[in-house]
Order: structure tokens, then C-alpha cells, then sequence
């Protein structure tokens, strides 16, 4: 165990340089030339806030399953099959048709390339379930089909959350999935996530619908309240004019009436039918509604032919950036809720940073102190082992990018006391050889062979608890295994390499000297 | 040589107690979940003026109707943790808080910190940590149960039930609060313990195929005192660098490293007086490891 070839001795210093010179880019303030890469600092060390959003997919489903209804209706009316009792209830579409077409009705349902129920092809499920319940018919999301529903609403919810941060221009945003229907934001540097939460928690869903006091709409009414909460008005569920028509908004100072307004265009489409809506209803109230809410309903006077237009709703210049924003970058298809936030702002990262790196220094310095005291020449060897295995740690963690988080950093320190073992199971091991055997060099190898099962085991079982932190915890706590984890990897090597290396030297210029250890 | 042995069933007795006594703590007292697993929001806040004290922000904060307010000092003078249940689910409460503060003992609070952990998240992170906790368990049983044979599995895992209730009732009785990072620790507890116990069986071991004609009560106690001074400095290192954790490493992790104080303790103990014993209690000869071998 305690030869070494030229070649490997080559071999480990230059592993141990390279470490080092990786491990060194995390001092310079300027990218180095050869590797740009550095540690990471978690949100709890650097400030920052992170948000986890969870899709509300209620409307969703209610919404497809109204679309649906639309569709079956006229499906069946081509075929002549006469449904009736359509009506929607908890998320189940329930109808009911003649005896003679009941078979008809599930053979169009259950077909493998129905039209009515389609995914069969792609996903060998369809996207509805079918059930007949007391001759009534029940059509239900199947599994697959609220999978992939819910897919496409974090798909767009997620496109939606990344636009509406990169318009506040937030340094490095992180937007990620998590499961199938939440999002995890990342906000670095960012210490008062309110806007953000409040720009996240608008669905940001306009509609233009005129206002209609008589109960005649062929549409229906639906009874509204202003934003402000200063009163109500019944207004049309007919659709004028959506968001999705909305080319840019921008806030702006209306010079006439010195208000801040929000002023948009709108698309092709968006405008001719704009256009043609004011202009055959002149003296007609159009309400803007803004997820549910009346922003204004101002009195239409002229036709608006051109796209453009403006929304007064006494409005702050804050409040019409942030409704221009959310207009700029598209209606959530959902509403999103903040189901975790843990914010941390950038001084108590930094006093973070300042505790832990204290706490190393001494927690480091004690445990040299007390090996030196311990062991001496050997201590001393372990010494220099700790402070290699420790840069080569930041540097395999540089390496991989590794984000370092508070309780990182106490999984260094962890590492500091506990990668002593190895060198100490070894030690005593010798000792005890030494009792027997005279010859140094032959009590030094066997106490090497002899504990290495002890320092395996002993070291597996902390990568085990190591590695189920990895896959279990989040965030800070995922910090903790992964320097853990890295750790018990540098100090297997730096003490069978190089401290190994180092005994080897010392023993075979010492060999005939008495209780060397 | 110290006679560890002579203590064997004393220390054995003296843990039964201890452990039955954790867990009827466990069981009536409970943990002190923090909002992690438990939901609610805390806000740790500095103050940079010297008439505010726990009673009057307690005070203030009791108006504001946010169910149960739970205040305390953190650390240095000025710092205080705020704890609430959020029931009112408003979403805007941190800017209410801090309105309300400001209006109350003008503007000079600066809130260093703000979690808010909903129901269904905290149930979801007290959910992955006790399978955290049951799959390490079950993981180091395994291991050990591929490495020993069957009576050295069952003494660690003895052992390590032990420390981890233990470490609990600990918890529990002191009502320090039980969050992420005190699960983490549990997990490297869980690993100390082991690491600890398999050193010392592998001496077992190794004596059991060197003597044939020492009995497991003797054997046992040679084992544990080859192996002492080991166990010593390596226990010493490991809380020399938990101890500069707890004093220096700042409020946010003294929770960690107690419990990781607590647990390396516990840990090095049970391995000698828990661990040994069950092989005693067993009856393991040299010809239980032969056995095993041959069927290999």
C-alpha cells in the first residue's frame, strides 16, 4: 500500500493542480480565459426570492367542458341525434338521448378514431370518459385527458410567468416546471417580491363588452363590479374584443384630461371588428373588463377604426405600467396561486455568508489544531490533507456549477470534521501494528490494508444519507447533500492519494527510527 | 482496558428509559413543527430602534387578527422572529404587516427574511421527509444486512432507532423547532450512527475469526477498546466543527447543528452500549460468522 510509481505521483499532482486552478476562478472577479465557471450562490446566501405557483385548472376544465358541450351539440345534430338536458355540473358534461341512438352515441365516443374523443391514436386513452348513469349520459376528463390538459395550461402558464419577469427585467430569472401543474420562479438579488407577486397573481384576462341593462341580450348579462369596488353594472356576455387581439400597450399622459392612460393597438383582425362594433353602436357604454372586474365603461362616441385606443380608469403611472405589462405579455390560462414563498433579502445573505465562513475558519482551525496536538508529524500530514481535500472540494463543486446555500456551507464544515476519520482509523490502525511488528514500513502497509474495509463502510453510509437528501430535499437542504455527497469523494482521494503519498515519503526516510507514530 | 462491559446492562436500562420517555413525549407533547411543515408564515425582521421589544410588536400584531402570533428575539438584539398561521389567506399580508408596523412605530423595520409555506406544500415537505427518514432507514439496513450478518444488522438498527428518537424526545421536550434543515440533520445522524456502529463491528468481526475461545461479552469490550481512541477523535473533530457551527455559523443553523450535536453523541454512545449489546443479548460466537461464510 505504500509504493508509488513515478507516474502516479505525476499523475495525482497534476490532478490536485488542476482542482486548485479550478477552484481559484472563484477568486478572480473577472472570468478566467480557459474556465468561466464558478460556485453558486444559493438564494438564501446571495438574497433573493422564490416563489412556487401552483395552475388553479378549475376554470380550465369548465371551460373545455362548455367548449365541448358546444361541440357535441352540433356533432350529433349533423347525424341527426337530438340531445337533450345538456347541462354542465361538477366537471361532468351529462345529456340524455333517445333510447334507439344510446348505441350510436357510445360507438361515436368510444371509436378508436372518433371525432368527438380523440387522443385514442397518439395516446391509446381517450380524452373523455363516457359513462351511462341511470340512462343519462356523463362525459368526463379521462386521465389522459386531463394530463395533457394540464400540460398545455403549465406549457403556457409558464410562457406567460417568463414574459410578464422579463419585462420587469429581474437579473437571471429562473422559471422552471415543477410536477404537472406548478412553476418554481427563482428571483435572485430580488428582496420585495411584491410587484412580481402581484403582477403573477393576475390572470390579466380582457375582454370589451358593451354594457346592457335590458335582459334582452340574446347573449346573456352577467352582473359585473368595478374595479374601484364604487359600483356595479350588468354587462353582456358577449365578447366584443379580447386580449389575444392586442398587438402592444403602452402607458401614456392623455394631455386633454391630464390622466394616465393605457393606450393599445390592436391587430388586423382586432381592429376591424373593433371598428365595425363602435361604430354601429354610438352612445352605447363599452365596458373593459379585466378578470371579471369593470376597469371603465366610458360612453362610445365616435367609430374607432384605426386599432387604436386608449383605457382610462384612474390609473397611478405605476398601476398603468404594470396593466400595460400585463396586456404586452398575454393572459394567463389560468389562475396561478403562490402556494410557497421564502424571500431573503441581500444583507442577511451576506451576514449568512460572513457566519458561515467564520464558522469554517474556526471549525477548521480547531480540528487542525487538535490533529497536530494528536498526532504530530501525522497530524501535520492530515493537516495539509484537509486543505487539499477542502480545494478541491470548491473546486469539483466549481466544476459542476454547484450552488452553494447556508446549509452548504455547514455541510463543508461537517466535512472538515468528519474527513479526519479516515486518516484517523488508518493511524490507530498502525499504531496497534507497530505493538507487533518492528519493521515501519510493513506496520505502516498492513495498517493501511487492514482498515480499509472499516473506512469503505464507514463512508458508504453517509453517501447513502447523502444521496436520499439529493433526491428528497429542495433548495438549501439539496446544497447540504451535494457538498456532503462531494465531499466524502474528495477526502477518499486526498487521503489514499495524497496522504497516503505523503506517510509513504516520510516512512521510507524515517524506517529505522522507533515509535514513529 | 476499560470494563465498558460491566455497564452493559445499566447503560441497556438506562436507554429503555430514555427511549420509552421519548416516545411517550412524541406521542402527548408532539413536535414543534415550524411553518414548513406545519404551513403559516414568518417574517424575521430587524428593528433599528430600541424601544421595540417582543411585548409591544406581539401587541401590535395581535390586532391585525392572524390567528395565532408567536414573537421571539433571534440572535442579536434587535432581530425578531415572527411566526402566524395566515389564515386569512390575504394575499397581500406582508405589505399590511409592514404598513401596519411602520404606522405604529414608524418607518425602521427592515424585514431580512419572509417565508409562506401554503397547507398543501407543508404537508407535501413533512410527507418526503418522513419517507426521507424511512427510505435512509431501510437503506442502511440493507446495507449493512449485504455486509454483516443478520445479529449485526439488528443491533444497528437498534442503535439507530435509538439516537433517532432520542434525538426527537430531545426535541420535543425542549420544543425546539422542527423544520427542513432538522430533517437533514436527522438524515446525517442517521449516517454518523451507522458509521460509528460498522467500525466498531468490524473489529467484532475481525476478533471473532482471530479467538475462538473468547466469549461475546469479552469480545465486545476488546472491540470497543481497539477501536476507543478512534472513536474518540473522530466524535471530538466532528463536534469541534458542529460546535463552531452552532456558536459562530449564525441563528439559522443553530437548530441544525444542536440536533446534529445532539445526535453524534447519542450516536457514539449507542454504538458502544446499544449496538454491542444486542450482539451479546444474541449470542454471537465465531461460529455465527462461519456459518455465513461457508453458505457464501
Amino acid at each position: 500500500m505504500l509504493y508509488f510509481s513515478k507516474l502516479r505521483i505525476i499523475f495525482v499532482s497534476i490532478f490536485c493542480l488542476f482542482f486548485i486552478f479550478v477552484a481559484s476562478n472563484n477568486l478572480l472577479h473577472q472570468d478566467s480565459r480557459f474556465i468561466d465557471k464558478k460556485i453558486n450562490l444559493g438564494l438564501d446566501l446571495q438574497g433573493g426570492s422564490y416563489l412556487l405557483l401552483e395552475i388553479d385548472n378549475a376554470p380550465v376544465i369548465e371551460q373545455k367542458l362548455q367548449n365541448t358541450s358546444t361541440l357535441i351539440r352540433s356533432f350529433f345534430k349533423e347525424k341527426n341525434i337530438r340531445i337533450s338536458n345538456l347541462n354542465l355540473t361538477n366537471d361532468k358534461l351529462s345529456f340524455s338521448v333517445e333510447d334507439n341512438f344510446k348505441q350510436q352515441v357510445i360507438d361515436e365516443f368510444k371509436s378508436q378514431n372518433s371525432d368527438i374523443n380523440p387522443y385514442y391514436p397518439v395516446f391509446k386513452s381517450h380524452q373523455f370518459n363516457l359513462e351511462e348513469v341511470g340512462g343519462v349520459f356523463e362525459v368526463s376528463f379521462s386521465n389522459q385527458g386531463l394530463v395533457e390538459l394540464k400540460t398545455s395550461s403549465q406549457d403556457q402558464a409558464l410562457e406567460i410567468v417568463r414574459r410578464r419577469i422579463d419585462e420587469i427585467g429581474t437579473n437571471e430569472p429562473n422559471i422552471l416546471k415543477r410536477g404537472n401543474d406548478r412553476v418554481l420562479v427563482e428571483l435572485p438579488g430580488l428582496d420585495d417580491p411584491m410587484r412580481i407577486k402581484s403582477l403573477l397573481g393576475k390572470t390579466a384576462n380582457l375582454t370589451f363588452r358593451f354594457v346592457s341593462n335590458d335582459n334582452q341580450d340574446s347573449f346573456g348579462v352577467e352582473k359585473l363590479e368595478y374595479e374601484d369596488g364604487s359600483s356595479e353594472d350588468f354587462v353582456s356576455k358577449r365578447i366584443i374584443l379580447s386580449g389575444e387581439n392586442l398587438l402592444d400597450a403602452q402607458p401614456r399622459m392623455n394631455n386633454q384630461t391630464n390622466e394616465t392612460v393605457v393606450s393599445f393597438t390592436l391587430d388586423r383582425v382586432g381592429a376591424k371588428r373593433f371598428g365595425k362594433a363602435t361604430s354601429s353602436n354610438i352612445g352605447r357604454q363599452l365596458a373593459i373588463v379585466l378578470d371579471g372586474k369593470i376597469i371603465s365603461a366610458p360612453v362610445i362616441r365616435d367609430t374607432i377604426a384605426g386599432g387604436n385606443g386608449q383605457i382610462s380608469g384612474g390609473f397611478t403611472f405605476q398601476s398603468a405600467t404594470d396593466l400595460a405589462l400585463l396586456l404586452r405579455s398575454g393572459a394567463l390560462p389560468a389562475p396561478l396561486n403562490i402556494i410557497e414563498e421564502r424571500t431573503v433579502g441581500p444583507d442577511l445573505g451576506q451576514d449568512s455568508i460572513n457566519a458561515g465562513m467564520i464558522a469554517l475558519l474556526i471549525g477548521f482551525l480547531l480540528v487542525i489544531i487538535y490533529m497536530f496536538f494528536k498526532y504530530k508529524v501525522f497530524g501535520f500530514i492530515t493537516n495539509f490533507t484537509l486543505i487539499v481535500n477542502l480545494i478541491i472540494l470548491l473546486g469539483v463543486l466549481t466544476l459542476f456549477e454547484a450552488t452553494l446555500t447556508l446549509p452548504g456551507i455547514a455541510g463543508i464544515i461537517l466535512t472538515v470534521g468528519m474527513a479526519v476519520d479516515a486518516n484517523v482509523l488508518i493511524f490507530e490502525r498502525i499504531k496497534e501494528e507497530l505493538k507487533n511488528e518492528k519493521n515501519n514500513i510493513i506496520a505502516f502497509d498492513s495498517g493501511y490494508t487492514k482498515s480499509r474495509t472499516a473506512i469503505l463502510d464507514a463512508n458508504i453510509t453517509t453517501l447513502l444519507a447523502a444521496i436520499i437528501l439529493f433526491f428528497m430535499g429542495s433548495g438549501p437542504i439539496k446544497g447540504f447533500s451535494v457538498t456532503l455527497g462531494v465531499g466524502i469523494f474528495t477526502t477518499l482521494f486526498s487521503v489514499y492519494f495524497i496522504a497516503r503519498l505523503l506517510t509513504a515519503i516520510y516512512v521510507s526516510k524515517n524506517k529505522d527510527k522507533e515509535a514513529l507514530i | 482496558m476499560i470494563k465498558f462491559n460491566k455497564f452493559y446492562t445499566h447503560f441497556n436500562i438506562i436507554s429503555l428509559i430514555l427511549v420509552i420517555l421519548s416516545l411517550i413525549l412524541l406521542t402527548f407533547k408532539g413536535l414543534n413543527y415550524g411553518i414548513d411543515f406545519k404551513g403559516g408564515t414568518l417574517i424575521e425582521l430587524r428593528s433599528s430602534d430600541n424601544n421595540i421589544n417582543v411585548s409591544n410588536l406581539r401587541d401590535n400584531l395581535n390586532q391585525m387578527d392572524l390567528g395565532d402570533v408567536s414573537v421571539k428575539k433571534f440572535g442579536n438584539d434587535q432581530d425578531y422572529l415572527i411566526k402566524f398561521e395566515n389564515k386569512n389567506d390575504s394575499k397581500n399580508i406582508i405589505e399590511e404587516i409592514r404598513s401596519n408596523l411602520d404606522k405604529s412605530f414608524g418607518n425602521n423595520f427592515d424585514f431580512r427574511r419572509v417565508e409562506n409555506v401554503g397547507p398543501k406544500v407543508s404537508a407535501e415537505l413533512l410527507k418526503s421527509g418522513v419517507i426521507a427518514i424511512s427510505v435512509s432507514l431501510a437503506l442502511m439496513l440493507i446495507y449493512i444486512w449485504i455486509r454483516f450478518e443478520w445479529q449485526f444488522s439488528l443491533g444497528a438498527i437498534i442503535a439507530l432507532f435509538h439516537d433517532v428518537i432520542i434525538t426527537l424526545g430531545l426535541f420535543s421536550l425542549l420544543s425546539l423547532e422542527i423544520n427542513l434543515s432538522i430533517i437533514a440533520a436527522i438524515l446525517t445522524i442517521v449516517g454518523y450512527s451507522m458509521n460509528d456502529t460498522v467500525v466498531i463491528f468490524d473489529r467484532v468481526r475481525e476478533n471473532l475469526r482471530k479467538y475462538s475461545d473468547i466469549k461475546i461479552f469479552e469480545l465486545t469490550n476488546i472491540s470497543i477498546n481497539e477501536t476507543l481512541s478512534r472513536t474518540l477523535i473522530t466524535s471530538i473533530t466532528t463536534l469541534l466543527a458542529l460546535f463552531s457551527i452552532f456558536f459562530f455559523g449564525g441563528e439559522i443553523l443553530k437548530g441544525f447543528s444542536l440536533a446534529m450535536i445532539f445526535g453524534v453523541i447519542f450516536g457514539t454512545y449507542s454504538s458502544i452500549y446499544i449496538a454491542n449489546t444486542v450482539l451479546v443479548r444474541l449470542n454471537v460466537s465465531q461460529k455465527t460468522i462461519l456459518k455465513e461464510e461457508e453458505k457464501n
